[in-house]
């Protein structure tokens, strides 16, 4: 065929999905300009220099890059052949990361090499990702059958488990709960989505109504945990202490109003008042000094991208591919949703990172990595035709 | 392979993303667009507005000598939020060497908001306040180990002299009528509480300054927001210049301690005040800072009544310095002229005796110097009765109001226009007040014959007083007594024309001259200065008759006009009048010739006489 004698090196550039990367530069773009904003401090240095987060920034962003355009070139039938080595090394990682984390902020879940801190959980979503949909990509599977959902449920529950107990970050683990949504994309059935959500309703209520003895909630939540919670619920009105982040938050993205203060005006975010301003917290600064226009443009990005990649889905041709791009989506959404939720006071304080647009070189790297992944095998699904 | 039956579920999972969106962009909508507390929240957060403040404006008496001038204090400031973290609290109460009790009290004091209105644990509340330099100076060295803790400079009075409390009054904190009167102030400021330093505040105080910092979110200043846009600087208030003499006003003080009374000294061309005394008074210096408020209780409830201003609150009735009045009326309406004699009976004199020995009968000038009671009750007489009593009394009280109001045109039953605060108007009682006490027709020129010689329902202050010294001394007018030289934007002294022609007040002068060289002043005459005057004895039904004294000097040019009342003292010519020419040496010659009649007026004390 004439196509196929063509290099795969010509035939990714053009298969490759240009939309996606655009959104993902343009958030990019705009989370490092923002991230220069939170940490800027009225004497401030360039937003090249390596002396502030901004300047960091630039260069992981830079890396990702490099990586993203490398693993475009990596033939994307390596992680259906080496997805269970790369789990199983993804674990192993894990399970040693608090040997060698110091404790950061209770979190056991950082790798110290010098310059660079690495999160392992940041790069197992991809992973986990990969391997399940390798395992329910095999012939023959059916999610609708009990049986088969005990080793996916598996793939996803020992990271999970390991994160949450093992390294103390609730927040990291609780995002592998997106792999509920691939499973219904895949024909499980949707009562379970909705049981799911029933059910954490149902612990609102409950809380809400403070009906269960506080010995029994002090068995399973941490006291921080469970104070965050009842902050959002309004049982705890606590401006100074766990609610403080969130008041303070509130009022950085509402006193930015229509049109936001301004690039660099915003004072909130300035003097410290949001802690975590540049990373759990960055999308305040957007609020404060882009206003509602430049908030609106922030979702409007991520309901593009997440949409975008919804669609991607839709279009492989093998379920491999499919599964995987749901994970995608699924994983992005829900750190979407629970960061902007946490931001704007609709759900407790649960930190993880806004994917493209928080401070850090692990998280942007591991989104980057799951993204490309993606786009690899989507640029090259025409050569599957055959 | 694909399952396509599950192809539509992308659109469910599509929906979700898209509904999620909706609520936060719907949420975003109701912060950012619909709620407008937020912006205020944040503006409240980063931003303080710092004030600073003006210095408040000088004092000087007519002679540029300062009276009045400010003093740095410091207070000590405190964040209850920033203390809270492992507050050394034991080595604070050392630099501030107050006692650990103390320091818990003066703590629940200032956390109580039901005491401390506004207070909030993240704005500095004022912890300790008004120390001196030297107080502060160990806390101030070692600021840095007390976390929130931070010292403010504020500026009080200071006085160069232990005079002139009435007059300059003092300055405190604003009370809560202040502050809702006034958006100016704010709680803690201080403002003028009496005297010129209330009259004259908003000069006096200036403008005060604003710079608005950013501060983080533990409250340390980031610098100024905006580039300082929005700040502005303190103004200095206005420097005042008194018309008081501080050298006259000192000695008045110092002639009058021990005693209860008043000395009030008149240039009679300008009306510029030029002392104004009221004994007992206080040291201004006592009410200033931190005693401020016990000094002030103890002035409060002391029986002598410090406080009151007795130049222009006290009333009393004139007595005899009256008669001048009375021969001015009686020339302005023909009843007597220069030469009238009247005939006086001494002690046996009926109605009213005479308490002087002299011939008989006598003239104006002679009734002057003598202070002949018969001839000023017959003079009375003959001012209400010269048009006759009339049907139904009608035309002799309608004689009586024009008397009155001749009475009044010397500036008596009101209260000048003036920078002169807390006066009050004493009073000359209207032909209506008798009708109603007495009927229509049952009162007569004999009824109320007590007015003739400044006795009875006449009620005057000293500073009238002086002001008929000053009106004679015009021959014919007075200025409107005031204490601050006017600033070019404030409206001209008044002028204030008697109902008396000029013509008549020579005879009166000539009259208050022979007061000095022959009648009840002889005795503390300098006769160089051309000294004119009348004494009065005025019956006090409490105790000790009040002594009075008006006159003024040089006759030909009349540079100062007096009045001095020594409650309970007895005589005017023995006690007020040689305050008054003490004073009038004093400031027209910047003398004393007389040292021991100064000892001897300056050691005598009355005050303990009014318990009787």
């Amino acid at each position: 065929m004439m196509q196929s004698s063509i290099n795969s090196r010509n035939s990714i550039w053009k298969g490759v999905d240009w939309v996606t990367i655009l959104i993902y530069l343009a958030l990019a773009l705009f989370g490092w300009v923002n991230i220069y904003g939170a940490c800027y401090t009225f004497e401030q240095s360039s937003i090249f220099s390596f002396s502030n987060p901004a300047g960091k920034q630039f260069v992981w962003i830079l890396s990702a890059l490099v990586m993203g355009l490398v693993v475009l070139l990596i033939d994307e039938k390596l992680y259906d052949i080496l997805g269970y080595w790369m789990y199983a090394a993804i674990i192993v990682l894990l399970l040693i990361t608090p040997f060698l984390a110091n404790d950061t902020k209770g979190s056991m879940s950082w790798i110290d090499l010098g310059p660079l801190k690495l999160q392992p959980a940041e790069f197992a979503k991809f992973v986990t990702a990969i391997a399940v949909a390798k395992y329910m990509s095999r012939y023959g599977y059916s999610v609708r059958s009990w049986r088969d959902l005990v080793i996916p449920f598996c793939l996803i529950g020992v990271p999970m488990v390991i994160i949450m107990i093992w390294q103390k970050e609730t927040g990291s683990a609780l995002v592998f709960a997106a792999f509920l949504l691939v499973f219904y994309t895949q024909g499980m059935n949707g009562k379970v989505l909705l049981y799911g959500f029933l059910a954490i309703l149902v612990v609102v209520v409950i809380l809400k109504l403070q009906i269960i003895p506080d010995a029994w909630i002090d068995k399973v939540l941490m006291p921080h945990q469970r104070a965050r919670i009842e902050v959002v619920l309004g049982i705890r009105k606590d401006p100074m202490g766990y609610g403080y982040n969130v008041a303070q938050s509130l009022i950085a993205i509402g006193s930015g109003r229509f049109f936001g203060k301004g690039f660099l005006q915003g004072t909130q975010t300035k003097l410290s008042f949001v802690p975590e301003q540049h990373t759990d917290f960055i999308f305040c600064t957007v609020g404060e000094e882009w206003g509602f226009v430049g908030t609106f443009a922030v979702i409007a990005l991520y309901v593009g991208l997440i949409l975008r990649i919804i669609y991607l889905a839709q279009r492989q041709r093998d379920l491999f591919s499919q599964i995987y791009a749901y994970s995608v989506a699924s994983i992005l959404f829900v750190h979407f949703t629970i960061n902007i939720g946490m931001v704007i006071g609709l759900l407790p304080v649960i930190g993880i990172p806004l994917p493209f647009f928080s401070y850090g070189g692990s998280s942007f790297w591991g989104f980057t990595l799951l993204l490309f992944i993606l786009l690899r095998m989507d640029g090259s699904r025409i050569n599957k035709m055959h | 392979m694909i399952n396509p039956q599950y192809y539509k579920r992308a659109y469910v999972l599509g929906g979700i993303v898209v509904a999620v969106a909706l609520v936060f962009v719907g949420r975003l909508f109701y912060l950012q667009v619909i709620d407008t507390s937020t912006k205020d929240k944040a503006d409240g957060n980063a931003l303080v507005r710092q004030t600073i403040y003006p210095s408040r404006g000088l004092i000087y008496d007519r002679n540029d000598s300062l009276i009045v001038f400010n003093q740095p204090v410091y207070d000590v400031m405190i964040v209850v939020k920033e203390m809270r973290k492992g507050f050394d609290t034991l080595s604070f109460c050392h630099a501030m060497q107050i006692s650990r009790e103390q320091f818990e009290e003066r703590m629940s004091e200032v956390c109580d908001r039901r005491r401390n209105r506004g207070y909030s644990a993240y704005v500095p509340q004022l912890f300790w306040g008004m120390l001196s330099k030297e107080d502060v100076a160990a806390v101030q060295e070692r600021l840095f180990n007390f976390a929130g803790v931070s010292v403010r400079k504020r500026t009080l009075r200071d006085y160069v002299y232990p005079s002139a409390a009435h007059i300059v009054g003092s300055v405190g904190e604003v009370n809560r009528q202040d502050l809702e009167s006034d958006s100016y102030y704010a709680i803690g400021d201080y403002s003028g509480r009496d005297g010129i330093e209330r009259q004259y505040e908003v000069l006096l105080r200036g403008k005060k300054g604003v710079e608005v910092l950013m501060r983080d979110s533990k409250g340390r200043i980031q610098g100024s927001y905006h580039n300082g846009e929005l700040d502005y600087s303190a103004e200095s208030g206005t420097d005042l210049q008194l018309t008081i003499d501080i050298r006259l006003q000192q000695l008045a003080e110092d002639l009058l301690q021990g005693k209860m009374g008043s000395a009030v000294a008149i240039e009679p061309k300008t009306g510029e005040v030029l002392a104004m005394v009221s004994v007992p008074s206080w040291d201004p210096h006592s009410l200033v800072g931190r005693q401020r408020s016990k000094n002030y209780a103890a002035l409060l409830n002391d029986p002598h009544k410090p406080l009151m201003n007795r130049a222009v609150q006290a009333q009393y009735p004139p007595g005899s310095t009256f008669k001048l009045i009375q021969a001015l009326v009686g020339l302005q309406t023909g009843a007597i002229t220069p030469s009238t004699l009247y005939g006086c009976n001494g002690p046996g004199s009926t109605p009213i005796k005479c308490t002087h020995h002299h011939g008989s009968p006598v003239s104006l000038e002679a009734g002057i110097e003598q202070s002949c009671n018969p001839y000023f009750w017959q003079a009375y007489r003959d001012i209400l009765e010269q048009h006759g009593y009339g049907k139904n009394n009608a035309i002799f009280r309608r004689t009586y109001d024009h008397w009155r109001d001749l009475v009044v045109s010397f500036g008596f039953a009101q209260r000048f226009e003036s920078d002169i605060s807390n006066q009050v108007t004493g009073s000359i009682p209207r032909a209506k007040t008798f009708t109603r006490i007495y009927g229509e027709t049952g009162w007569r020129a004999i009824t109320i014959r007590s007015l003739s010689i400044g006795q009875g329902e006449i009620l005057v202050t000293p500073l009238q007083l002086a002001n008929e010294a000053a009106c004679i001394a015009n021959s014919g007018y007075y200025m409107t007594p005031h204490l601050v030289r006017p600033l070019p934007t404030m409206p001209a002294i008044e002028r204030h024309q008697t109902g008396v022609d000029s013509c008549h007040f020579d005879v009166v002068q000539r009259g208050m001259a022979r007061v000095m060289t022959n009648g009840t002043g002889r005795w503390y005459n300098i006769p160089e200065l051309q000294m004119c005057g009348k004494t009065g004895t005025v019956q006090n039904p409490h105790g000790k008759d009040h002594a009075i004294f008006i006159g003024f000097a040089p006759l030909d040019d009349p540079q100062i006009a007096v009045a001095v009342v020594v409650e309970n003292a007895g005589f005017g010519a023995t006690w007020a009048c040689p305050v008054a020419t003490m004073m009038m040496e004093k400031y027209l010659t910047d003398s004393i010739s007389r040292p021991d009649l100064y000892d001897r007026i300056r050691s005598a004390h009355f005050i303990n006489t009014q318990a009787q």
